[in-house]
C-alpha cells in the first residue's frame, strides 16, 4: 500500500531541476508524478519514479541529496466531490495530513492523491474501511 | 619539580626526549640558537639587516633570549614583496626544497630549505606525531595535499621517520579514501578537520562504520577548528583527534602539537620561539594573555623567520602541562586577526559563525559566509549546504531548520545575518579546505 516518493532539494535557480531530470532520462527512469513545492530561496521536488532504488542511488551518485518517504496513492473518481469524500473519511480520525497533491490518471478517467501522513498505518485502516482504494505500488506504476 | 612524568623518558621516540629539556638548559639552548639566527640574517638578508640599520642594532646587541623584542617584526607581505627569493639566507645550491604556499591575495609566497631545515622539520613532526601516542608498527593514512603545499610531505616525512607505514593518500576521493582505511587497517589519519568530517559522512553513507575501524586517532590542521568540533569528530568516529599546529613561513606542519592531555598545543621551542604580542601596538604581552603569536625560527637556514607575525590570536598558558614537557604550550587557535570582518561597524569573526552553526546539528562543517554591499550597507550571508541529515521532504521542517540557524547566529553575533539553504556539494572548496569568505563588497 505504501509508496516510496522521493524527495530533493533544489535551489530556486534556472537549471537546477533540469539536471535531475536529465539523469533520470539517462538511467530509463520513468517519471510517474512530479510535484514541486517551492518558496522564495529553494524547492522541494517530490516525485514517484519506476524504480525509486536505482533513481536514489543515481542523484546520490551525483552528490545530490534524495530522501526517500512512504506516502499513499489514493484513486478517486474525477467528478465534482471526489477529492471531498476522501478526506471525509478523515474526518474525526485524528489523522493530520502532512501534505498532498493531486493528478489526474488519464488512462481510466479517475484521479490520484498522493497523501504523506505521519501515521501512514493508520490512514490506510481509515481510509480502506471507508472502502476508499488505496494503490499498491505497482498499480500506480502500470 | 615535576615528578609525575607519565611516559618516562626512556620509552619515548629518541627525537621526543628533546620535549621534556630542563627550563635553564632550554632557555641557554634558545639564547645560543636566537643569536647565530639573527646573525645569520643580518649576513646574508638585506631586508633584515636594513631595519637593523634603523633601529641602530646590531646582532651582538641580543645578549638575552628576553632582548628578541628589541628586533624587527617579519610580516607576511614582506614575502610577497621579495617574492620570490628575496629572503633567502642561504645560496640556492644548498636549498634542496621549494615550497609555495596558496595565497589569497595577490601573489603567493615561496619558502626554501636547506637539507638541514628538512631534517628539522621532519624530527618536529616526528615529535608530533609521538606526542599523540604513535609509533612504529601505526599506518598513518596522509591525506594532506601532497605537493607546493607544506602539509603533505611535511607530514609524510615525519610519518616515516617515526617508523610508521604512510599510505600517502594526498587529498581528494573519499571513497578510495575509505576503502583503503578499511582494507589496510589504517590506524590514524592526518587531514583537514573539514576533511574528516566530510569522511566521516561519506563513510556513512557507504555504509562503513568508522568506529568498527582500527582507526584510533586523526592529526587535524591547517584551519582553525573548535573544542565542539573536536567533540563532534570523536562521538562519530570513536577516535582522539590531535590539534597539530604549523604554517609555511615557520617550517610546515609541526611548530606545535597536542599532546594526549589536550590542554594546549606544545610549541617547539628549542626550535621555533613563541611571543604574544599585542596585534595593533606589536608590544610583548605576558605569558597568559591573548594576542598574536609572534615566532622566530631558531635554527633554520635556507630563509630564516625573525619575530614572524603569524596573524594567529591566541595566549601562552602559563604552568607546565601534566604529561611533563617543559615546552610551554599555545591555546588551540580560534582566529586570526586578519580573520575579522567588520559587518555594519559590528566586529565578528567567521569562528563565530562555526560555533553557532556547531549548535544545529548536521550544518557544519559545509558552510559559506558571503558578503556583499546594498546601497552602501554592508549585508552578510551564511550559506549552509542541505545535507542528507538535514534534508526533509516537508517545507515547514526546511523553515523550522532555518529558523534555527537564524536564531543561533543572531544570538552569537549580535547582528542580523541572511541564513539561506544551498544544495550539497555546492560550495567551493579547495584542498580540502572549505573557502570560509567570499566578500563581493567592493568599495
Amino acid at each position: 500500500m505504501k509508496i516510496q516518493q522521493l524527495s530533493l532539494f533544489a535551489e530556486n535557480k534556472p537549471g537546477h531541476i533540469a539536471a535531475p531530470a536529465r539523469l533520470l532520462a539517462q538511467e530509463g527512469i520513468d517519471i510517474r508524478s512530479f510535484y514541486l513545492a517551492d518558496t522564495q530561496q529553494y524547492g522541494i521536488v517530490r516525485m514517484i519514479v519506476s524504480d525509486w532504488k536505482k533513481a536514489a542511488a543515481t542523484l546520490e551518485a551525483h552528490g545530490i541529496v534524495v530522501k526517500a518517504t512512504e506516502v499513499l496513492a489514493v484513486e478517486v473518481p474525477d467528478r465534482p466531490g471526489g477529492m471531498a469524500d476522501v478526506l471525509g473519511a478523515l474526518d474525526g480520525s485524528g489523522i493530520n495530513i502532512e501534505y498532498m497533491y493531486a493528478f489526474p490518471f488519464l488512462r481510466s478517467g479517475k484521479a490520484i492523491l498522493i497523501f504523506r501522513f505521519a501515521d501512514p498505518d493508520a490512514a490506510i485502516a481509515h481510509l480502506q474501511k471507508a472502502g476508499i482504494n488505496v494503490l499498491a505500488g505497482d498499480e500506480l506504476l502500470k | 619539580m615535576i615528578s609525575l612524568l607519565e611516559t618516562s623518558i626512556a620509552d619515548c621516540h629518541p627525537a621526543s626526549v628533546l620535549d621534556y629539556t630542563p627550563l635553564p638548559e632550554l632557555r641557554a639552548l634558545q639564547l645560543l640558537r636566537l643569536q647565530a639566527v639573527v646573525a645569520r640574517a643580518w649576513e646574508h638578508v638585506d631586508l633584515f639587516r636594513s631595519r637593523m640599520d634603523e633601529r641602530g642594532l646590531v646582532p651582538e646587541d641580543i645578549r638575552s633570549v628576553e632582548e628578541i623584542a628589541k628586533l624587527p617584526f617579519t610580516l607576511k607581505s614582506d614575502l610577497r614583496d621579495t617574492y620570490p627569493f628575496g629572503l633567502f639566507a642561504s645560496p640556492m645550491k644548498d636549498v634542496v626544497r621549494l615550497h609555495v604556499s596558496s595565497g589569497t591575495t595577490g601573489k603567493p609566497i615561496v619558502v626554501a630549505y636547506t637539507k638541514e631545515d628538512v631534517d628539522v622539520w621532519t624530527s618536529v613532526m616526528v615529535r608530533c606525531f609521538a606526542g599523540c601516542g604513535l609509533h612504529r608498527g601505526d599506518i598513518i593514512q596522509n591525506a594532506y595535499g601532497y605537493g607546493l603545499f607544506t602539509g603533505g610531505l611535511g607530514a609524510h616525512y615525519g610519518a616515516e621517520a617515526l617508523g610508521a607505514t604512510v599510505v600517502p593518500t594526498s587529498g581528494g576521493n573519499a571513497d578510495r579514501q575509505i576503502m583503503l582505511m578499511k582494507d589496510f587497517g589504517v590506524t590514524a589519519i592526518c587531514c583537514t578537520p573539514t576533511y574528516f568530517l566530510h569522511l566521516i559522512a561519506r563513510a556513512a553513507e557507504l555504509g562503513v562504520d568508522l568506529k568498527e575501524l582500527p582507526l584510533r586517532a586523526g592529526v587535524f590542521g591547517a584551519e582553525p577548528w573548535t573544542e565542539s568540533m573536536r567533540k563532534h569528530i570523536e562521538r562519530m568516529s570513536s577516535i582522539e583527534a590531535f590539534d597539530i599546529y604549523g604554517l609555511s613561513e615557520i617550517i610546515g606542519p609541526g611548530v606545535g602539537c597536542e599532546c594526549r592531555r589536550h590542554q594546549g598545543l606544545h610549541i617547539f621551542e628549542d626550535l621555533f620561539y613563541p611571543e604574544i604580542v599585542d596585534p595593533e601596538s606589536g608590544e610583548p604581552l605576558p605569558d597568559g594573555s591573548e594576542g598574536e603569536l609572534v615566532l622566530t625560527t631558531l635554527s633554520k637556514h635556507a630563509m630564516p623567520m625573525i619575530r614572524y607575525r603569524t596573524r594567529d590570536i591566541t595566549r601562552i598558558l602559563p604552568g607546565q602541562c601534566r604529561c611533563g614537557r617543559t615546552m610551554r604550550r599555545i591555546d588551540r587557535i580560534g582566529r586570526r586577526s586578519d580573520d575579522m570582518l567588520i559587518i555594519r561597524g559590528v566586529n565578528v569573526f567567521p569562528s563565530q559563525v562555526e560555533s553557532a552553526l556547531l549548535q544545529i546539528e548536521g550544518t557544519l562543517p559545509n558552510y559559506q559566509i558571503v558578503l556583499t554591499r546594498d546601497q552602501g550597507l554592508d549585508q552578510m550571508e551564511v550559506q549552509v549546504e542541505v545535507t542528507p541529515h538535514m534534508f526533509n521532504d516537508k517545507i515547514g521542517a526546511l523553515q523550522g531548520l532555518q529558523a534555527r540557524i537564524q536564531g543561533a547566529l543572531d544570538h552569537v553575533l549580535g547582528i542580523r545575518v541572511r541564513v539561506s539553504l544551498v544544495e550539497a556539494n555546492s560550495l567551493a572548496r579547495s584542498e580540502g579546505k572549505a573557502k570560509r569568505v567570499i566578500d563581493r563588497r567592493t568599495s
